[in-house]
């Protein structure tokens, strides 16, 4: 009876966040679904039940091209902020001793947050252009005779805008993971005789993976779905995944939008399960 | 054009005593019919006085962006007009599924092709209308003068009149009704920096010339992107069209093809999508030659950056819009909206349109609200004798300056295709996405 009871108002505790959950995540996900199999023209959309959304999606060449300029994105930016996120985690979790300076400097970390990331992406343009300031010093300096072209509207720019924006996404949770480590299994692997080296490669970064799996789903699922970015930094010249849906939704034909954003729906998991499956993360949580 | 605004939406509350237009005094009587239709929504205690408590709503592209218009409404006519800007594909869905979202509607005349079939719209009465008769010719007929030639697209005058006043069927010559009242329409070229380009320009070939490679652009909206690259691909030789308007398939697939190569050969530096993005790639130098819309020539040059709107042999790539009626409109209401679009042609706001570089539907009315100097700038193609200004007083051109392309009749006299929506639609923006993508 006891069991009952305390079973009841465990089911009742949960509902109100099972509640928000079908309305803002399951209804709007079934909506899409739903539509992503109706029919369209110039300016209404036409309940039907047809597979060409799907069949012109994945028979086509370009998406099979936008998805792998999107995995580029994804995987550069990947990288990347991986690199200098853990670095930065590493310096501020091992390297700065005490928690006052700790915390001044990963608060240093998030000031370019208080902008919106539009206007952080926005201001690489002018420093890149061809009359920008870079080319302007590296000219002016004599390093190069010609303006470099490649530094804006095209991938580089892109992926520099990517991982200057999401680089903290890796820097919190990894740092977050690496305070956890308990600071005597360091210098029980220096009393063992491992080296500098060693040591972060068997004791923390091992420790920081759920962190590292953490940043890294948000990195990836964040770049596989920009638009914005993709659009700006290169110019237009560029496609990604949603920024097709983007244009799908301006020229109004939501089906089809509809079944490229189930189709990258299923990607993102597909990636994230993976994920998930080398790594646990809730020894984080 | 199209616009990348949000929306915007002004609402006016002055309670400025108005003089009352002679018809208003009737308007009580058949604000009766009004309220048992229901069709007057706001206050419904203090409407049926006075007009001046109307409220119209407008959406679209075009003047609705212009809030000096809703302003000078107001004081001219005493009735408020509501403005909502929005972008050509969501005017479009709106007109056609929201029905009783709007009363007029400013919309271009590709998307009345499209959307006056639907139903939605109510055709104007010409004989209502005092300042039809001053009505460009071209809106009309087609034709600016007796021997000028009808351009290819969606010309407006194929889509401009119905057979009666139910009748949603394009009429093939003038009648007395009227699907949309033109209002503001121009000629678009290239730009072009003059200060970075050494040689004449005079072909839209001349885009995608290899000299300047890297430095090119085009805009990316693809209803009119394929335009310009028609354009650019018919004068290169390479592709000849039945109807640049309304391309087969196979006349699509060739010009996308050529655009693909020179993407791939690096021609473009950049593709733009909003009026902004055009005026940043020129006046930053990124860009050297592109498609451009006039008031992003004006913006680029009113920085104190060379920039010429380029007249071309091949001829302009026009576009046109207008303000139409809503199906639900009746009484009071719909009088008013007349009085509203008669005004519109009355001339204050062609010499506004003018004065920003487009063209007022009715150039006669235009004339009397512009000083002689303004009119032989804007529309005759003489040098300007003093500064020409803005509408809000900016000066645009120095004492001396000729508009790039010269007259009014030199300019609308000679293009070559009008804004359309094809048939081929859908094939069109799939083959498109493929040249971004590529």
């Amino acid at each position: 009876m006891a069991f009952d009871m305390s079973k009841r108002s465990s089911y009742f505790l949960i509902s109100p966040m099972a509640l928000i959950f079908a309305i803002f995540l399951v209804v709007p996900l079934l909506t899409i679904i739903v539509v992503s199999f109706w029919d369209y023209d110039e300016y209404r959309i036409l309940p039907d039940f047809i597979f060409e959304n799907y069949k012109y999606l994945l028979g086509s060449s370009v998406t099979w091209q936008i998805y792998l300029n999107t995995f580029k994105y994804a995987a550069l930016t990947w990288g990347f902020t991986l690199l200098i996120g853990f670095t930065v985690a590493y310096f501020l979790a091992f390297h700065v001793r005490s928690l006052t300076w700790q915390i001044v400097l990963f608060m240093l970390c998030t000031i370019p947050f208080w902008t919106s990331n539009i206007i952080r992406m926005i201001s690489w343009i002018p420093f890149l252009g061809r009359n920008g300031l870079l080319n302007s010093a590296l000219m002016g300096l004599g390093i190069v005779d010609e303006p470099l072209e490649f530094l804006l509207f095209s991938d580089f720019a892109v992926v520099l805008a990517d991982v200057h924006l999401y680089t903290l996404f890796m820097v919190v949770p990894i740092f977050n993971s690496m305070m956890r480590i308990d600071r005597s299994l360091i210098e029980a692997a220096r009393d063992a005789g491992a080296s500098g080296f060693e040591t972060l490669r068997h004791v923390i970064v091992p420790l920081s993976k759920p962190g590292i799996a953490i940043g890294s789903i948000f990195v990836i699922t964040v770049v596989m779905g920009d638009f914005i970015t993709v659009r700006l930094m290169s110019g237009g010249q560029s496609a990604s995944v949603g920024l097709q849906i983007s244009n799908e939704i301006g020229l109004l034909q939501y089906p089809a939008a509809a079944a490229s954003a189930v189709v990258l729906l299923v990607t993102v998991l597909l990636i994230v399960t993976a994920l998930l499956r080398m790594v646990d993360i809730r020894k984080e949580l | 054009m199209t616009t990348d605004n949000s929306k915007t939406t002004k609402s006016l509350l002055s309670t400025k005593e108005v003089t009352r237009r002679g018809f208003v005094k009737g308007a009580a009587a058949t604000a009766g019919v009004a309220i048992g239709s229901g069709a007057i929504t706001g206050f419904p205690t203090i409407w049926a006085q006075n007009i001046k408590d109307v409220t119209l709503r407008q959406f679209g592209t075009g003047v609705s962006n212009i809030n000096a218009v809703a302003d000078k409404v107001k004081e001219d006519l005493g009735f408020t007009l509501q403005m909502t800007a929005l972008d050509s594909d969501a005017v479009a869905q709106r007109a056609v599924t929201q029905p009783k979202s709007f009363d007029i509607a400013d919309i271009e005349y590709w998307i009345c092709k499209k959307v006056f079939p639907a139903g939605t719209m109510q055709p104007m009465d010409t004989t209502k209308l005092k300042n039809y008769q001053y009505i460009s010719k071209l809106f009309i007929d087609g034709k600016l003068t007796p021997d000028s030639e009808i351009a290819q697209g969606t010309a407006p005058h194929t889509v401009g009149f119905v057979e009666g006043a139910d009748s949603v069927e394009f009429a093939s010559a003038p009648t007395q009704w009227m699907t949309l009242v033109p209002t503001i329409y121009n000629a678009d070229t290239l730009g072009i920096r003059p200060d970075l380009i050494e040689r004449p320009i005079n072909s839209w070939a001349d885009l995608l010339d290899p000299a300047f490679k890297g430095k090119a652009s085009i805009l990316n909206i693809p209803s009119i992107g394929i335009m310009d690259a028609a354009m650019v691909c018919e004068a290169m030789g390479e592709v000849t069209y039945g109807d640049k308007g309304n391309m087969t398939q196979e006349e699509i697939d060739k010009t996308i093809a050529i655009m693909i190569d020179a993407k791939k050969a690096g021609q473009f530096r950049a593709f733009w999508k909003s009026f902004d993005e055009s005026v940043n790639l020129m006046a930053s130098g990124e860009v050297v030659i592109q498609s451009m819309w006039s008031p992003a020539v004006a913006a680029v040059r009113s920085k104190g950056i060379a920039c010429k709107y380029q007249p071309l042999k091949e001829g302009y790539r026009a576009w046109g819009g207008g303000i139409g009626l809503a199906k639900h409109l009746t009484g009071l209401e719909l009088e008013a909206a007349y009085e509203y679009i008669d005004w519109y042609l009355s001339g204050w706001v062609g010499a506004y349109l003018n004065r920003q570089g487009y063209y007022s539907a009715a150039p006669a009315t235009a004339q009397k609200f512009m000083s002689e100097d303004e009119w032989g700038f804007w529309m005759e193609g003489k040098e300007a004798q003093g500064d020409i200004l803005s509408p809000d007083g900016k000066v645009m051109e120095k004492a001396g300056a000729v508009r790039d392309g010269g007259s009014y009749e030199e300019r609308m006299g000679s293009v070559a295709c009008w804004n359309s929506v094809m048939d081929e639609n859908k094939h069109m923006v799939r083959k498109w996405n493929e040249f971004i993508a590529a």
